[in-house]
């Protein structure tokens, strides 16, 4: 479903602050595989999901949605394929316009959009079950500007948005590391719910070793702009949070080694 | 009488300048410099076309389509070539200069004999109301003042009505989310680059015609008349901002009408009381600075006292 073959990205190249972001990312994800990327700070794994979405375009490598060549398409474009979800809360809707018309909005993804009524009765009947679905209330002020709603409201608008029109890839960017915990779970269970629901193909980032242990069919580990743990099947399923950690306790002792060892160097010979 | 009723049509006229500025200033948050030489651009256009005996509708409405072409420009140089937003306006309205100069072939086109829409509404007026002048509330009204003052507002509405009108199809609600959340937008599928150049040439096709009905009105189309139109227009918009009290789409189209109106006839009142009209403009940008600014002071001057409870 997706392919990310040798995907290399660097920032500011040639000046002193250079970030090599991604360094050779190798990766094939199955349809309905709900896929779980972690890593420590700068490892990457919010730039890969950039890179699929086509917010920036990549130096090499080539990126492949449902066996389409995607590298080349701009942003905008991708969005076809791609439903996606911020990490702030306020990314994924437009503040001035109402619930309706940003649900209008979502229902127009990737189809042309002309001179037709944005709230034709059909979609507003459809949006309203949708909304209804959440259990917030709030499909009784669809008229509201969704900027009066709380960041836990909005991103579980934006996830129904985003899933509405079955997206062939859905990506989550830290979708709840903004909100306070009481929303992250509720956003939490509905993506599973939705995720479950239409067997989609789900791409999530995220910094809860919690919600990595404890979601998705499979689990990327990232450091330094590239794969270094896959984890799959069953070994998925009984990975604990506390031994991710562990794994992230073992990079940052390697690294530590890593220096030491070289300032250990640096006095011996220079 | 007379001075009311002119700068009534000439407030319903710039309204169509004021809906241009709220759509690239307020819609796109784009800070649109380009109305300045849009209006010249549609004045410019829609003369020259009279004086070679075009129909007036058919001239009028190729004024508000070059006002747009210039607008669309705008709106490539700033998206596709990533010019900063203002100098890209700056740019085609310095571009627009010559423009309008090689259009007219020199700074000031006439309109004095030719059939324009002013003198269709005359004879609108004439056949209406006969060829004297009309006694209204005891002053003194000619038909044609009557007329061109009864079709204007016509016109402005039916105007306002299919800009509300545009902004709730699919395109048009993809194009205010633009200016609300670019990122969304794109995330939704739209093309931000192209909606926000859509968008400018709207705009400028509104202040084009704008222009092309002033010059008709006024009777005649200068190469200067557009310079300070952007801050007219930003005036009328916030005045109406005011008078309605929301952002919500319908009630700011109808308040930037109504802002543009009622600015022209606070003007009027205070040339009337001997305001030096060479300075209008500063007092128009003083105006404008005060009600950018002074929201905010009062804001500020209102939270303070809250702020250091809240630290106490």
């Amino acid at each position: 479903m997706l392919e990310i073959r040798d995907v290399r990205k660097t920032f500011h190249a040639g000046t002193p602050n250079e970030v090599r972001a991604l360094r050779g990312v190798l990766a094939t994800i199955e349809p309905g595989s709900f896929t779980i990327i972690i890593g420590t700070n700068g490892s990457g794994k919010s730039t890969l999901l950039n890179a699929v979405a086509g917010s920036f375009y990549v130096d090499s490598g080539s990126l492949h949605i449902d066996g389409v060549n995607v590298t080349r398409w701009p942003e905008h474009r991708r969005a076809s394929l791609i439903g996606r979800v911020f990490q702030d809360p306020f990314s994924g809707t437009a503040p001035g316009l109402s619930i309706a018309e940003n649900f209008s909005l979502a229902a127009r993804r990737g189809l042309r959009r002309g001179l037709g009524f944005a709230l034709g009765r059909r979609v507003q009947d459809e949006m309203r079950d949708v909304v209804r679905s959440l259990n917030m209330n709030l499909e009784g002020r669809l008229d509201n500007a969704i900027g009066s709603l709380s960041g836990g409201q909005r991103q579980a608008l934006t996830l129904l948005m985003a899933t509405w029109r079955k997206p062939k890839l859905l990506l989550l960017d830290e979708h709840t590391a903004a909100l306070d915990p009481k929303s992250a779970d509720q956003v939490i269970a509905l993506t599973d719910k939705i995720v479950a629901r239409d067997s989609l193909t789900t791409f999530m980032v995220t910094h809860s070793m919690q919600q990595a242990a404890s979601l998705g069919d499979r689990l990327i580990m990232m450091h330094r702009g590239q794969i270094i743990h896959d984890i799959r099947g069953e070994e998925k399923k009984r990975v604990r949070a506390t031994e991710l950690l562990e794994r992230f306790e073992e990079l940052r002792r390697s690294e530590l080694l890593d220096e030491g060892a070289a300032a250990m160097l640096e006095a011996a010979y220079v | 009488m007379s001075l009311v009723i002119g700068a009534a049509t000439i407030g319903f006229i710039l309204a169509l300048l004021a809906l241009g500025v709220y759509i690239s200033f307020r819609i796109f948050e784009f800070p649109d410099i380009t109305a300045e030489g849009s209006i010249t651009l549609g004045a410019a256009v829609a003369a020259v076309l009279l004086t070679h005996g075009w129909q007036p509708v058919a001239a009028t409405a190729m004024g508000a389509l070059a006002g747009g072409v210039a607008g669309a420009f705008t709106g490539v140089l700033a998206m596709k070539f990533q010019v900063n937003r203002l100098l890209a306006g700056i740019l085609t309205m310095t571009a627009l200069y010559s423009v309008n100069l090689r259009i007219m072939g020199k700074s000031n086109v006439p309109l004095l004999h030719d059939r324009s829409l002013v003198t269709q509404a005359e004879s609108v007026g004439q056949r209406l109301f006969g060829t004297a002048d009309l006694h209204i509330m005891g002053w003194e009204v000619s038909p044609r003042d009557a007329a061109v003052m009864l079709l204007t507002p016509i016109a402005v509405a039916l105007m306002a009505a299919l800009l509300y009108w545009f902004f709730r199809t699919n395109i048009g609600t993809a194009m205010r989310a633009t200016g609300d959340n670019a990122q969304m937008i794109r995330a939704m599928g739209a093309d931000d680059g192209l909606m926000v150049i859509l968008g400018l040439a709207l705009a400028n096709a509104m202040v084009g015609l704008s222009g092309a009905l002033l010059a008709q009105y006024q009777g005649f189309a200068d190469v200067q008349m557009g310079i300070g139109m952007v801050v007219w227009g930003l005036a009328s918009v916030i005045i109406g901002e005011a008078l309605v009290g929301t952002m919500q789409l319908g009630y700011a189209i109808t308040g930037s009408i109504m802002g543009s109106v009622l600015f022209r006839l606070l003007v009027a009142m205070a040339l009337r009381w001997g305001l030096n009209p060479n300075d209008l403009k500063l007092i128009t940008a003083a105006f404008v600075f005060a009600a950018l600014v002074l929201p905010r002071a009062l804001a500020s001057m209102k939270k303070k006292p809250q702020g250091a409870a809240a630290h106490a």
